[in-house]
């Protein structure tokens, strides 16, 4: 994992006495409210319904257990003893005062953690697979580009304002994505081209929120080396020419669609054909350096328990169902990849106390070298987790909360904060996903259902990512009722799609009725091989409608 | 007078005056006896008139295209770059353009709504001179100038990326 040299030290602690400064001038009046809106969002603070909220930036997922202990002390110091993982792989505290936040970011910067622009018009965190390093299908570890890019876009100081916030994620899996690269502002897609040399494919202009849109290609091939001219280049034309006369129009991915994708490929090609050769084009001891910091851990040389899990599967059904859902293969021989579910029923998905923040940080230090990832399914992955030892991690995390073998279900929910926590919403989302995983509590027949996404946003800000739930539910308002309405279809992988929506809303208590009738026409329908979303592709949106609204 | 701000955070005084737009119909009306800075427009569809002026500078508004200037730049004693809006950060990248690109060496100044907090990402993008907001407390300045010792990413203040100065 990246560790802080002195530069990045010195700028972490200047970044924390300027906030200091800023905020003891907004206390002081001398900032007007509109004037310090920016300032403390780039430095992660929102004003929200209940009190100041506050985004902690987790680069591109990774921690270690030393910063899980000490957000876990800060939850504890400054809030109300929990925190909330959020959907782009950060962690939100909901109860700060506004007073002690430059405190908390000290704290913070002691552990070379910050919230630097994990909010606001500027380019916001990176983010990518939640298994890169640790899988065999990847083309290389997208992880040192996306430190890469943290470096380049910290405090950058021509898009510190730009028309709107600008998201950058990276995959590098040749068959599946994780970090919904073709809903982000740039996706890049790590790829090889014909001579075997590394590069990215980069999408422009895909995103969520009001305008759904899955992002273009505008580069079939970036050369490596190329990789920050071009995001330059990219942003300087969005800086430039990006809408800033109306908030909703004012993503790239409406610049883009104005000038069509080929139109703007052309501006950003002539742009970049100014700066590609420039200093900021990288060299190979750069980028060099910093994989130098995501080498392997210290792995032990082992064959793969095959005998061992498949007598402890046989004497204990709930490991087996927790092996089969929440642990995925690893590069290494005899190490497994552990994912810790958030999404026990009757607490809002993406929630941890402090205890449990503290736990983590044990677990990861006792079985998986002392680091964690952070999901945008808001799960924890624990990368690399010896195979002898499942069963006494699986035996550790099952009271603790951590062990609901749904992973990828139905009732892996993806959810916002909505009407309990944001201002924004228009109805509650929470409750909803609660009632559907009580609804659905009984796990044979999740598992005979397969992978279903079910992403739940309480507003079309789409926090909870909807459209691109295979089933997607978005909290109305209908004459000051809160109604729910139903998209279907969507997708933020490889296949990325826009749900498609399924026609009137309906009340929350209606709602799991409701997903129970969509999920009875896919057992109806599907052939044999075939997931929710195949067999929605093949038969199309009447039969689920004809169910519903019979 | 304007009180103008240097790099460091100095201040001092000059009597530079921005001419509006003229309205539509309306000539640009130019004081005799104050150096002025004119819409850039106006200065190309008065080049013959208004080049080698010394007392002649020109403006941008943050939608204006700083292109049409190029190869031109260094007649001008000063640019000045409106900020209509703090928030509105598309002065950076002219900024940046008409030192990096078009090799501008004068005073690039920057008018409008400027404030505190902002001088810094100004004088990375190549500004040299800042008229702030009336209202904001300009002994502050030179403090909000100077929060950070370096950056990450090169730009008109540093040509060298952190990448590449670690490297060496
Ligand atoms: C509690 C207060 C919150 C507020 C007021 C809020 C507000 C917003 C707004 C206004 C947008 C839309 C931006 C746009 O139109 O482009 C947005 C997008 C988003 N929010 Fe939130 N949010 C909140 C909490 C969260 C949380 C807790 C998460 C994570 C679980 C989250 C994840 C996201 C994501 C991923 C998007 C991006 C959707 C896209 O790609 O356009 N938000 N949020
Ligand atoms: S989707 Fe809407 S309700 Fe949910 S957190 Fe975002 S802004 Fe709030």
């Amino acid at each position: 994992m990246y560790v802080y040299d002195e530069h990045d030290r010195q700028m972490a602690a200047e970044r924390v006495a300027q906030f200091r400064d800023q905020t003891e001038r907004a206390l002081a009046g001398e900032l007007a409210e509109d004037e310090f809106l920016p300032l403390r969002l780039q430095n992660g603070l929102y004003v929200q319904r209940l009190a100041p909220m506050l985004r902690i930036c987790v680069p591109y997922g990774m921690m270690r257990s030393d910063q899980l202990r000490r957000l876990a002390r800060i939850t504890r110091d400054y809030d109300k003893g929990y925190a909330h993982f959020t959907t782009r792989q950060n962690v939100q505290l909901n109860w700060p005062a506004l007073e002690d936040v430059p405190d908390i970011l000290a704290e913070l910067a002691e552990v070379e953690m910050h919230a630097n622009q994990t909010s606001g018009n500027c380019i916001r965190n990176t983010t990518t697979d939640q298994f890169s390093g640790v899988q065999s299908d990847e083309i290389a570890d997208p992880r040192p580009y996306c430190e890469i890019i943290r470096q380049w876009s910290t405090f950058h100081p021509e898009f510190a304002f730009l028309p709107r916030k600008f998201k950058v994620a990276v995959n590098a899996s040749e068959h599946t994505d994780r970090a919904a690269i073709q809903v982000h502002d740039i996706g890049l897609q790590m790829v090889r081209n014909e001579a075997g040399e590394l590069g990215f494919r980069v999408h422009v202009g895909g995103g969520l929120g009001r305008t759904p849109m899955v992002g273009p290609v505008i580069r079939e091939f970036l050369p490596e080396m190329d990789l920050l001219t071009y995001l330059e280049a990219v942003l300087r034309v969005y800086n430039r020419y990006g809408r800033r006369d109306n908030k909703f129009k004012a993503r790239i991915k409406i610049l883009v669609k104005a000038l069509t994708p080929e139109g703007f490929a052309e501006k950003v090609e002539a742009e970049w054909q100014h700066i590609k050769d420039s200093p900021t084009r990288l060299t190979p001891e750069a980028v060099q350096r910093i994989q130098a910091y995501f080498t392997e851990p210290d792995y032990a040389a082992l064959d793969n328990a095959t005998d061992l899990l498949a007598s402890q599967r046989f004497e204990n059904r709930g490991f087996d169902q927790w092996l089969t859902h929440n642990v995925d293969t690893h590069k290494k021989p005899g190490y497994a990849i552990v994912t810790l579910t958030m999404k026990k029923t009757g607490t809002p998905p993406g929630d941890v106390s402090d205890k449990q923040l503290e736990q983590i940080a044990d677990l990861a230090d006792e079985f998986s070298f002392g680091e964690v990832r952070v999901t945008h399914q808001q799960n924890v992955v624990l990368a690399d987790v010896r195979q002898d030892r499942l069963l006494e991690l699986w035996q550790a995390i099952t009271p603790m909360g951590f062990g609901t073998a749904n992973l990828n279900t139905l009732t892996d929910v993806i959810c916002c904060p909505g009407g309990d926590y944001c201002a924004l919403a228009n109805a509650k989302s929470i409750p909803v996903a609660e009632a559907i995983q009580r609804q659905f509590d009984d796990l044979d027949y999740l598992y005979d259902l397969g992978n279903i996404d079910l992403n739940i946003s309480g507003c079309m800000n789409a926090c909870g990512h909807h459209h691109v739930g295979h089933i997607g539910v978005l909290g109305v308002d209908k004459k000051g009722q809160e109604f729910y309405q139903i998209s279907l279809g969507g997708s933020s992988h490889h296949d990325a799609s826009i749900g498609k929506i399924l026609g009137p809303s309906f009340a929350r208590d209606e709602m799991p009725q409701v997903i129970s009738k969509i999920i009875d026409v896919y057992v109806d329908k599907r052939t044999e091989e075939e997931t929710f979303l195949d067999t929605y592709r093949r038969v199309g949106i009447d039969p689920f409608k004809e169910r519903v609204y019979a | 007078m304007p009180n103008v701000i240097s790099p460091d955070g100095s201040i001092r005084q000059d009597n530079w005056v921005v001419m509006p737009r003229p309205a539509e119909g309306e000539s640009l009306d130019i004081p005799a006896d104050q150096p002025a800075l004119i819409p850039a427009d106006l200065w190309l569809a008065g080049y013959e008139h208004f080049t080698g002026r010394q007392d002649i500078g020109v403006w941008f508004d943050s939608h204006d295209e700083p292109e049409i200037l190029d190869g031109r730049v260094n007649e001008l004693p000063v640019i000045a770059v409106n900020f209509p809006k703090f928030s509105d950060g598309r002065g950076y990248s002219i900024g940046r353009l008409l030192r990096e690109r078009f090799g501008y060496v004068n005073e690039l100044r920057a008018i409008g709504d400027v404030l505190l907090d902002q001088l810094q990402f100004m004088k990375r993008c190549g500004f040299d001179a800042y008229v702030l907001r009336a209202d904001k407390d300009i002994t502050k300045a030179q403090k909000c100038l100077n929060f950070f010792s370096q950056g990450y990413q090169a730009a008109t203040d540093t040509e060298i990326p952190l990448f590449r100065r670690r490297a060496s």
